[in-house]
């Protein structure tokens, strides 16, 4: 383990606030105050963070439509994130995107994606220019099992290795497109990244529920990558601790499932036993990052909750820089 | 000036441009032609023969050859125009836009307005596309109509080579995503070029004629059939507004409706199938916005409700000729 407190610290901060601010929005959506579909990341922050933490803002990522993870770990603004959820003017987007369509690219937040699928192109393009700029920098394209069926995501796979730009496929396999399971989806013997060895990139695996294995497998990655020689892909297998949108009842779930996974496979547990066993950090500053997160969760809401409506009047602004 | 033809005057001002903006990067499938050959790169140079000399001036980072992946192609677009660049991909035929639809319309055309206006898609997407060289049904629609009801897109179809370097060179300095449409019946057609840097704006319909007898609109290479079609009236004095729209999104409607008030009569010519179509979409703006002025129904000229046919003589049919725009004119100043 070479991170240092420090890192550990933040880390587990950028799990927690992930952590945190879907389980908020998880009780918030029952007041019915948040308009339109919400896809919970809760389960899955030991990938967006182990991934993100290598990353500069320099680099890019593209995301999905469970995209929160994704925008919290490569830095976007919290509370401007919950604005924006919660539809209003002063939201990430203004109030225009909503859960699924959050971006910030002063933070290399390239958009989150309503279209499972849509985004694996993007990535290759995002890449190719950055090959034309020369600095190194990466383009991620975080997917997950369901896009993992998509034709656009085959064609970038293929067009990242015949045009060999630094281009990362994220796959993260939490076992449920929607509401169908992994095994009878993903016909390659449940397997997503010997997909991406079949198009000609290496491809490595880690525990998505395991902040280490995420943290330092994409290490080994990324030194490929930034070393110019081409696209990789890593599978992380890892779990959805809700529904696939919020209101899904989850008939699909085995019994005990939920149970299960958040007492075995919940990487904020293990991340505060690996730490503790290790002596690295003491409980007690982990209570305290807990309890900083948390004052930063209500005050967003609070602040969303009493932020102005967007004005009617903008309705059709945005969509042109500039329209004759 | 230099005379030219509108292919040469594609090809001259994207050189022009990749070599005065470094941002600017080419992709699509044969845009360089021969990667993975005995014959090596250029080998074929681009089937339309627009893209030559690109890839030995700027090399593989710019100019990129794609496989035939028209998602990726669009999509990989859309990311390095979210990553600051500014991409041309080249669909090879307008009709391959199905394949990447989804690219189009639910990511290049909405990021600027979903991520609230905090960023730009400057991608400028090539299409070659329109009838008449018997391509049959996959290979020669006009798709313009459907991108242009696309809030987010702009679209461009230069007629004149003239228009095809100002249009291009506005398209590659501009922030927006163009929807670029080639005729591939029209790379041949020559003309004057100005030299230097030179700008269409956006939204600038061209007066073609001036005859104040009745309103002709319409856009691509039914321009040129209209035109066919205006020289025989002339002959019977009959003089027609015959407007080449340049950019169907945004639209000249002050071109439009200031020439039907002085005509009273409207005639639409479009390429396309007539349901939802462009010469719709027109004879709309007119009745809504100039019924008063009104002396005749709109005239629409367009294809039946049918794919387009391989014949030649079937595909004749298919596609407006002058003889019929010519017959509608007729149609539309004898009402009373």
């Amino acid at each position: 383990m070479q991170l240092s407190r420090d890192e550990l610290l933040a880390a587990y901060r950028r799990m927690q606030t992930i952590r945190m601010f879907e389980d908020r929005l998880h009780d918030e959506i029952k007041t019915g105050e948040i308009p339109g579909f919400t896809h919970l990341y809760a389960g899955q922050e030991a990938v967006a963070v182990g991934i993100c933490d290598h990353l500069t803002i320099e680099d890019m990522i593209v995301s999905t439509h469970r995209g929160h993870g994704h925008c919290i770990a490569k830095g976007c603004d919290v509370k401007g994130m919950m604005q924006e959820i919660f539809g209003r003017a002063g939201g990430l987007c203004k109030g225009r995107g909503g859960s699924m369509h959050i971006a910030d690219l002063s933070v290399g937040m390239l958009g989150a994606n309503g279209i499972v699928g849509g985004g694996a192109p993007q990535a290759v393009g995002a890449a190719m220019a950055a090959r034309l700029d020369g600095k190194g920098r990466v383009a991620i394209a975080f997917s997950g099992d369901g896009a993992c069926n998509q034709g656009t995501t085959f064609e970038a796979m293929n067009m990242a290795v015949v045009t060999k730009v630094p281009a990362i496929f994220v796959f993260e396999n939490n076992h449920y497109s929607e509401h169908t399971g992994v095994d009878y989806a993903v016909g390659t013997a449940k397997d997503i990244a010997s997909r991406a060895e079949a198009f000609g990139m290496p491809a490595w695996r880690a525990n998505g529920c395991d902040y280490f294995d995420t943290y330092d497998t994409m290490r080994e990655l990324l030194e490929y990558v930034r070393a110019g020689n081409g696209p990789a892909a890593i599978e992380l297998d890892t779990e959805r601790f809700f529904g696939h949108f919020e209101g899904d009842p989850q008939r699909y779930r085995g019994k005990g499932e939920l149970d299960r996974i958040r007492e075995d496979r919940d990487c904020l547990k293990a991340f505060r036993a690996r730490v503790g066993e290790a002596k690295l950090i003491d409980m007690a500053d982990l209570d305290a990052v807990d309890a900083e997160v948390a004052l930063l969760i209500e005050a967003s809401v609070v602040e969303a909750r009493a932020a102005p409506a967007p004005d009617p009047a903008t309705v059709a602004d945005d969509v042109y820089v500039d329209y004759v | 000036m230099a005379v030219m033809t509108i292919r040469d005057a594609i090809v001259s001002t994207l050189h022009s441009e990749m070599e005065r903006d470094p941002d600017i990067l080419l992709l699509g499938e044969d845009v360089v032609g021969g990667n993975g050959t005995a014959g090596g790169p250029e080998a074929i140079g681009g089937i339309w023969g627009t893209s030559g000399g690109l890839f030995e001036k700027f090399g593989p980072n710019r100019v990129i050859d794609t496989p035939i992946s028209e998602s990726a192609i669009v999509g990989a677009a859309a990311g390095a125009a979210l990553a600051g660049k500014r991409p041309v991909a080249e669909l090879m035929f307008a009709d391959f836009v199905g394949v990447s639809l989804d690219q189009l319309w639910n990511q290049i055309a909405k990021f600027r307005y979903m991520f609230g206006g905090k960023t730009k898609c400057p991608a400028v997407v090539r299409l070659i596309y329109g009838a008449g060289m018997n391509t049959a049904a996959q290979h020669s629609q006009s798709v313009y109509a459907m991108l242009t009801a696309m809030p987010g897109l702009k679209v461009v179809l230069p007629v004149t080579p003239m228009d095809a370097k100002g249009l291009l060179t506005e398209a590659l300095r501009g922030d927006d995503p163009v929807m670029f449409f080639e005729h591939k019946a029209l790379y041949g057609v020559k003309g004057e070029v100005p030299d230097g840097d030179y700008r269409q704006r956006f939204g600038e319909a061209r007066m073609v004629r001036e005859g104040g007898d009745i309103t002709l609109v319409t856009c691509g290479r039914m321009v040129s059939f209209s035109e066919k079609a205006c020289d025989k009236l002339a002959a019977d004095g009959i003089g027609v507004d015959l407007i080449d729209l340049r950019t169907t999104s945004p639209i000249d409607e002050e071109a439009i409706l200031d020439s039907v008030e002085q005509t009273g009569r409207l005639v639409v010519v479009d390429e396309s199938p007539p349901r939802c179509s462009l010469a719709g979409d027109i004879a709309a703006l007119v009745t809504t916005k100039a019924f008063s002025s009104l002396r005749a129904p709109p005239e629409l000229v367009t294809g039946p409700h049918s794919p387009i046919p391989f014949a030649r003589e079937l595909e004749r049919a298919w596609v407006p000729s002058p003889q019929k725009i010519e017959a509608a004119v007729r149609r539309a100043l004898e009402y009373r």
